[in-house]
C-alpha cells in the first residue's frame, strides 16, 4: 500500500500485484467499518423518520410497561368513589404528581394511571406471543424447510388446520373453554392463558414465513459450499440458513406485535382475555361502555394509547423491512 | 489519412462537427447519488451513430457503458441517477430538453433497446402477441386484428418458427434464444431509426449467441439502422462493430473503427484487456493481467483514472487528466497516445 | 499422463418431474447427465464444455457428492466413493474441493472472511490444531494473493475477483488433490478473469492440483485445460487432448460450437467457417432418439435417430468422438 505509483494518488483502488506475488495485497474497493447485513440495516434505519418515530413511540411504551412508577404516581387500583366520573383535568396535564389528567372511571380511579399501567398488560402479551410464534413457528418452518418431503407435507397440512379457524372464532372457543366469562381466573394465568392462544393460533403464519425463506436459503451457493466441505445438518442449519432466513420473519413479528396488541384489547372488550384486576386497554375500553354519552373520554384515551401502540409496532415492521431488503435499495 | 494530425482539443465525435449525426451524445454527465456519496458514473462521453453503422460501446462492469444508452433512452432511475450535463441530441433535437411527451415517441419510433434479460424486460401475464400488437393499437392506432397480423409478420421476421401459433404463447414458453428474438420483434415494431441493444446475447449459450448477432446484423442491414452494440465482449464486438468506443470510468478513453482498433490499439487499456483475453485460436501460456481493480466510481483516481493500474502510468498521468485528442481517424485519451500512434 | 486419481463410469443422474400436492405422482425424467464416463490424472485439468442444460454443473454436483447419481461410479484411488460409509465420504471431502460459479452467493454474508476461509478446520478439527487457524487462515489468503490483515471483514466489502479468491482459498485449506471448478470466472470482467485463472495455474502448480474446470466460454478452458470433454444433453460427445479438440474436432456439435465463438479478431470476419445451428437445444426431459444432436445437426441420416453412436475412437476420428460420421475439420483456424 505504500507502492511509489500511488503516493500521489488520492485512489481507494490501491495497486495489487499480479496474483502470482502475493505480497502486495489486494485492498477493498471500499474502505469503511466493517459492516454486516443487520449493521447496513441499522445504518439504513437511522435515517428514517418513519423508524426513528415509531422507535422512540416503542420505547416510551416499554418504559411504560416496565416502571409505570416513572409516569404515574397514582396506584390504578385505588378506587375514590368521590371522584367518580370527574372530567378530565386539562390543567394537571404537564404537571408531575398531579392525578385526573385523563379523569376518572366510574368507581372513581385515576384513568391516567391505568392507562400507563395498562401498557404491561398489552406488551407482555404482545412480546410473548410473537416470541412464542417466532419460536415455535420457526422451529416447525426449519424443519419443513429444510427436510422437506414428507415431514414438510405433513406439517404444512396440519398449519393449515390452524389457519382455517377464524383468529377471533378461534381465540373465543379457547378462551372460554380454559376460563370461562364467570370465573375468576389469575393475573398470570389468564395473561399465559391469552398468550397460549395467540401462539396455537399464530405459529403456522411464522412456519409458512421461516419454511419460505429457508427453502430459498438452502438453495443459495455458500450452503453448498458448506455440504461440499463435510459440514454437518447442525451446522449448515445454524451457521447457514437460519441467520440468513431469519429477516421475513423478524419483519412479519414486529409487524404481528401490534395486531397482537389490538387482538388482546378486541378479546378483554368481549370479556373472554384478560379481566380485573389485570390493567388493560382493552379492559377499559370494555368498563367505558355504558358511559359513553356522559364521558366519553374514559374510552377515548385507552383507545389512543391503543392505536398509537399498534400504529408504532406496524410502522417499525414496514421500516425493518425496507431496510433489510437489498432489492427496494 | 496518411499524416497523423495532432489536436489537442477534446473532441466531439471522430469527425468534430456537432449537429449533422443522427444520434449524438455531446460531452454527457451523469452522476449517482447514493448515501455513500456521489457517484460519477458518467463524465463527459461524447458520441455518434449514423445510419447503417454499428458502433460498438465497449467496458467492464461500471464503465458507465450502460447508462449512457440508459441516459439516451430516457429510463435512467432518478434518483439516485441525475444528468448533470450535456446534450443528446436525435436529429438534430435535444432530447435531454425535449418535452415529455415529446420525448416518449421518440421512444420505440426514434430509438428503441433491445435488453439483455429478455424475461424480465417481457410481461409474463400477457401473451407476446397481444404485447405486439399493443404496441401497434396504442401507438399506430390499428385495429385489433391488423396488429396481430404486423405481429405475426413481425415474429416471422425474427425467424421464429410457426410465429402465427407462437404467438398465443406467453414470454415465459419461450426459451432464452426464442425470447431474445420476442424482444427484437418488439423493439423494431415501431420501425426505430437506432437501435441499442445492451448486452443482448450475455444470457445465452454461444450457438444461440451467434445466432442473435446475425439476426441483429441482417436487421441492421435490411432496415439501415444505426445500431449501438454495448458489450464486454470483445468477441462480439469484433464479429459486428464498425466502429468501437472503449469506456473506463464513465469516460471513452479509446475510439476508432474496428480494424485499426484490433491491430493497434492505442490507448493502454485497450491494449491490456485485449492481451489478458484468451484465445481461441492460440494457446498461450501465461495470461498478461491487468494488476487492481476497476475504479470505485465515488473516488475516481486523478489524473487519468487508469494510472494506478496502467504499465506505462508516470508522474503525469496522476496528475493530469489526458483529454480524448483527435490522431488521424481515431481518438484516444492517453497522454502517450502519440507515441502510441506512432509505434511501429 | 500418469496415474488416474478419479475415475468415473456411466454415471447418470435423472431427476424426477413430480406432480401432484399431497401425494407427488413421478410423470417423467430429466435426463440431466446419462452415461458420463471420464479419468482425471494426476495435476492435469480436465476441461468440461457444453451450453446451459449439457448437464455440465450436474456432474459437478454428482462429483462433489451433492447429488446421489442414479446410476454408475465414481471411484477415487482406486475406491468407489459411493459405498463408503457416511465418515468415510466426509473424510473424502478433504480430498475433493469446489470452486463455485457466483462470488456473491457462494460466500455467506453474515460471516467474515476469516470464519468463511476457517470453517473447513472446524468441520474438520483434526486438519489444524485450534491454536492454528487464525495463521493458517492468514496463509491463505496471502496465497490467493489477498490481505491477510483483512481476515476480519465480510464479503460485501470486496469486489467479485477478490470473492472469488476467498472461495479459492476454502477449497485449498484442506489442502485437497482435486478441485473441481464450476465456471469459476464467468461471472467476472475480462480483465479480472485472467488474474483468476492465472492465480488458479500458480495454484495447480504450487500444490500438485487435478482440476476439473468446467465451463461455458471455449476460449477460457482452451487456455486452461490439458484434456477437454464437450457435453450435448447429458453426453459427452468428444474427448481429447486440448489440441485435439480445438484443432481437430470431429464431432459436428463441437465444430459448430468452436465456429460459434467470436474471435476477437475483425479479420477473422471474412475467412472464418460459418456454422450455425439451427434451434435451441432440446429439453433434457425428452430428448431426440438416438443421437442427441440429429435434430440440428447438417450431417444427420436415418442411421442417427436409431442408434445412439457410441463415444469412440473411429478410422476418421483419432480421439473418442461419439458421432456416426465423425470427421476431423479444423473450425477455428480455417483460412
Amino acid at each position: 500500500m505504500s507502492s511509489p505509483e500511488v503516493a500521489t494518488a488520492t485512489s481507494p483502488t490501491e495497486p495489487t500485484a499480479v496474483p502470482a506475488t502475493p505480497a502486495a495485497a489486494e485492498v477493498a474497493p471500499r474502505k469503511e467499518k466493517n459492516r454486516g447485513l443487520w449493521s447496513d440495516a441499522w445504518y439504513e434505519l437511522r435515517r428514517k423518520p418513519l423508524f426513528v418515530i415509531s422507535a422512540i413511540l416503542i420505547t416510551i411504551f416499554v418504559l411504560m410497561a416496565a416502571f409505570p412508577q416513572l409516569f404515574s404516581s397514582v396506584d390504578p387500583t385505588v378506587q375514590d368513589l368521590h371522584k367518580s366520573l370527574e372530567k378530565p383535568d386539562f390543567g394537571a396535564w404537564f404537571k408531575f404528581g398531579e392525578q385526573g389528567q385523563f379523569g376518572y372511571n366510574v368507581l372513581g380511579q385515576d384513568i391516567y394511571a391505568r392507562v400507563i399501567y395498562g401498557a404491561r398488560a398489552s406488551i407482555v402479551v404482545g412480546v410473548f406471543a410473537v416470541l412464542g410464534n417466532m419460536l415455535l413457528g420457526g422451529f416447525f418452518g426449519i424443519v419443513s424447510g429444510y427436510l422437506g418431503g414428507w415431514t414438510d407435507t405433513l406439517l404444512a397440512r396440519f398449519g393449515d388446520i390452524f389457519l382455517g379457524l377464524p383468529f377471533v372464532l378461534g381465540a373465543l372457543v379457547i378462551l372460554s373453554t380454559f376460563a370461562s366469562v364467570q370465573s375468576d381466573p389469575s393475573a398470570f394465568r389468564i395473561t399465559s392463558l391469552v398468550i397460549l392462544t395467540f401462539i396455537v393460533l399464530g405459529w403456522p403464519s411464522f412456519a409458512r414465513i421461516m419454511r419460505a425463506s429457508v427453502l430459498s436459503t438452502k438453495q443459495l451457493d455458500y450452503v453448498h459450499a458448506a455440504q461440499a466441505l463435510g459440514a454437518r445438518p447442525g451446522r449448515i442449519v445454524f451457521r447457514h440458513v437460519l441467520p440468513n432466513a431469519m429477516a421475513p420473519m423478524v419483519v412479519v413479528g414486529t409487524i404481528t406485535l401490534g395486531a397482537y396488541i389490538g387482538a388482546e384489547a378486541t378479546l378483554s372488550f368481549l370479556g373472554v382475555g384478560l379481566r380485573p384486576p389485570v390493567v388493560s386497554w382493552g379492559i377499559m375500553i370494555g368498563e367505558s361502555r355504558n358511559f359513553m354519552e356522559p364521558a366519553p373520554y374514559i374510552m377515548a384515551f385507552p383507545a389512543a394509547f391503543l392505536v398509537v401502540a399498534v400504529l408504532s409496532f406496524v410502522m417499525l415492521g414496514d421500516a425493518v423491512r425496507d431496510a433489510l431488503d437489498p432489492k427496494l435499495r | 489519412m496518411t499524416d497523423i494530425k495532432v489536436n489537442t482539443a477534446p473532441v466531439l465525435g471522430t469527425d468534430g462537427k456537432a449537429g449533422q449525426h443522427l444520434l449524438e451524445v455531446e460531452n454527457l454527465h451523469v452522476e449517482f447519488r447514493t448515501r455513500d456519496g456521489v457517484a460519477k458514473v458518467i463524465n463527459g462521453v461524447s458520441y455518434h451513430v449514423d445510419a447503417g453503422e454499428t458502433l460498438a460501446v465497449l467496458g467492464e462492469s461500471g464503465s458507465g457503458k450502460s447508462v449512457t444508452a440508459q441516459t439516451i433512452m430516457g429510463i435512467l432511475d432518478t434518483p439516485p441517477g441525475f444528468v448533470t450535463g450535456g446534450a443528446i441530441r436525435f436529429r438534430g433535437k435535444d432530447l435531454l430538453t425535449m418535452p415529455k411527451d415529446e420525448r416518449r415517441l421518440v421512444r420505440g419510433e426514434g430509438i428503441s433497446m433491445v435488453f439483455q434479460d429478455a424475461l424480465s424486460a417481457l410481461n409474463p401475464v400477457f401473451t407476446v402477441g397481444f404485447q405486439i400488437a399493443e404496441l401497434f393499437r396504442k401507438r399506430r392506432g390499428m385495429s385489433r386484428a391488423d396488429g396481430r397480423k404486423r405481429a405475426i409478420e413481425l415474429l416471422d421476421q425474427v425467424k421464429i418458427p410457426a410465429a402465427a401459433t407462437r404467438i398465443n404463447d406467453y414470454p415465459h414458453q419461450f426459451s432464452g434464444g426464442m425470447r431474445q428474438r420476442v424482444m427484437i420483434a418488439m423493439s423494431l415494431a415501431l420501425d426505430p431509426e437506432i437501435l441499442i441493444a445492451d448486452e443482448p446475447t450475455t444470457a445465452l449459450d454461444v450457438t444461440v449467441q451467434a445466432q442473435i448477432m446475425d439476426l441483429l446484423a441482417e436487421i441492421r442491414r435490411e432496415r439501415n439502422m444505426g445500431m449501438i452494440l454495448i458489450t464486454h465482449d470483445l468477441g462480439v464486438v469484433a464479429d459486428v462493430a464498425d466502429r468501437i468506443a472503449v469506456m473506463y470510468a464513465g469516460r471513452i478513453v479509446e475510439q476508432a473503427d474496428v480494424h485499426s482498433l484490433y491491430a493497434k490499439p492505442c490507448h493502454p487499456y485497450t491494449m491490456a484487456l485485449l492481451d489478458s483475453l484468451p484465445r481461441l485460436d492460440l494457446k498461450g501460456q501465461e495470461l498478461n493481467t491487468i494488476k487492481g481493480l476497476p475504479p470505485n466510481l465515488l473516488r475516481i483516481p486523478s489524473g487519468c483514472a487508469f494510472h494506478p493500474r496502467c504499465r506505462m502510468a508516470r508522474d503525469i498521468c496522476s496528475a493530469e487528466r489526458p483529454a480524448l485528442i483527435q490522431l488521424g481517424d481515431r481518438a484516444s485519451a492517453c497522454h502517450f497516445a502519440e507515441e502510441l500512434v506512432g509505434r511501429e | 499422463m500418469s496415474d488416474v486419481i478419479l475415475e468415473v463410469r456411466d454415471l447418470v443422474k435423472h431427476f424426477p418431474i413430480r406432480k401432484g400436492v399431497l401425494f407427488k405422482k413421478t410423470v417423467g425424467q430429466i435426463k440431466a447427465v446419462d452415461g458420463v464416463s471420464l479419468d482425471l490424472h494426476k495435476g492435469e485439468t480436465l476441461g468440461i464444455v457444453g451450453e446451459s442444460g449439457c448437464g455440465k454443473s450436474t456432474l459437478a454436483k454428482l462429483l462433489m457428492n451433492l447429488e446421489q447419481p442414479t446410476a454408475g461410479s465414481i471411484r477415487y484411488q482406486g475406491r468407489d466413493v459411493l459405498k463408503l460409509s457416511a465418515a468415510e465420504q466426509r473424510k473424502l471431502r478433504r480430498n475433493i474441493q469446489l470452486v463455485m460459479q457466483d462470488p456473491y452467493t457462494s460466500l455467506n454474508p453474515r460471516m467474515t472472511v476469516g470464519d468463511i476461509i476457517g470453517e473447513p478446520f472446524e468441520i474438520h478439527t483434526d486438519a489444524a490444531p485450534k491454536g492454528d487457524r487464525r495463521r493458517k487462515v492468514q496463509e491463505l489468503l496471502d496465497v490467493v494473493g489477498l490481505n491477510p490483515e483483512h481476515i476480519n471483514r465480510y464479503p460485501h466489502q470486496f469486489s467479485g475477483g477478490q470473492r472469488q479468491r476467498i472461495g479459492i482459498a476454502r477449497a485449498l485449506a484442506l489442502r485437497p488433490e482435486i478441485i473441481v471448478c464450476d465456471e469459476p470466472v464467468s461471472a467476472l470482467d475480462v480483465s479480472i478473469q485472467a488474474q483468476v485463472m492465472n492465480l488458479l495455474d500458480g495454484l495447480q502448480r504450487d500444490f500438485n492440483l487435478s482440476y476439473i474446470f468446467i465451463a461455458h466460454d471455449l476460449s477460457v478452458v482452451r487456455h486452461i485445460a490439458d484434456r477437454v470433454g464437450v457435453m450435448y444433453l447429458g453426453k459427452m460427445v468428444e474427448l481429447g487432448t486440448d489440441d485435439e479438440i480445438y484443432d481437430t474436432p470431429t464431432h459436428p456439435y463441437t465444430q459448430a460450437l468452436l465456429s460459434a465463438v467470436p474471435v476477437p479478431d475483425p479479420t477473422a470476419r471474412q475467412h472464418k467457417t460459418v456454422i450455425r445451428l439451427e434451434g435451441d437445444v432440446p429439453s433434457p426431459a425428452n430428448p431426440p432418439s438416438g443421437c442427441r444432436f440429429r435434430t440440428r445437426c447438417w450431417k444427420a441420416q436415418e442411421i442417427c435417430a436409431t442408434t445412439p453412436p457410441l463415444l469412440q475412437i473411429s478410422a476418421k476420428s483419432p480421439h473418442p468422438s461419439a458421432c456416426h460420421f465423425a470427421e476431423i475439420r479444423d473450425v477455428v483456424h480455417a483460412g
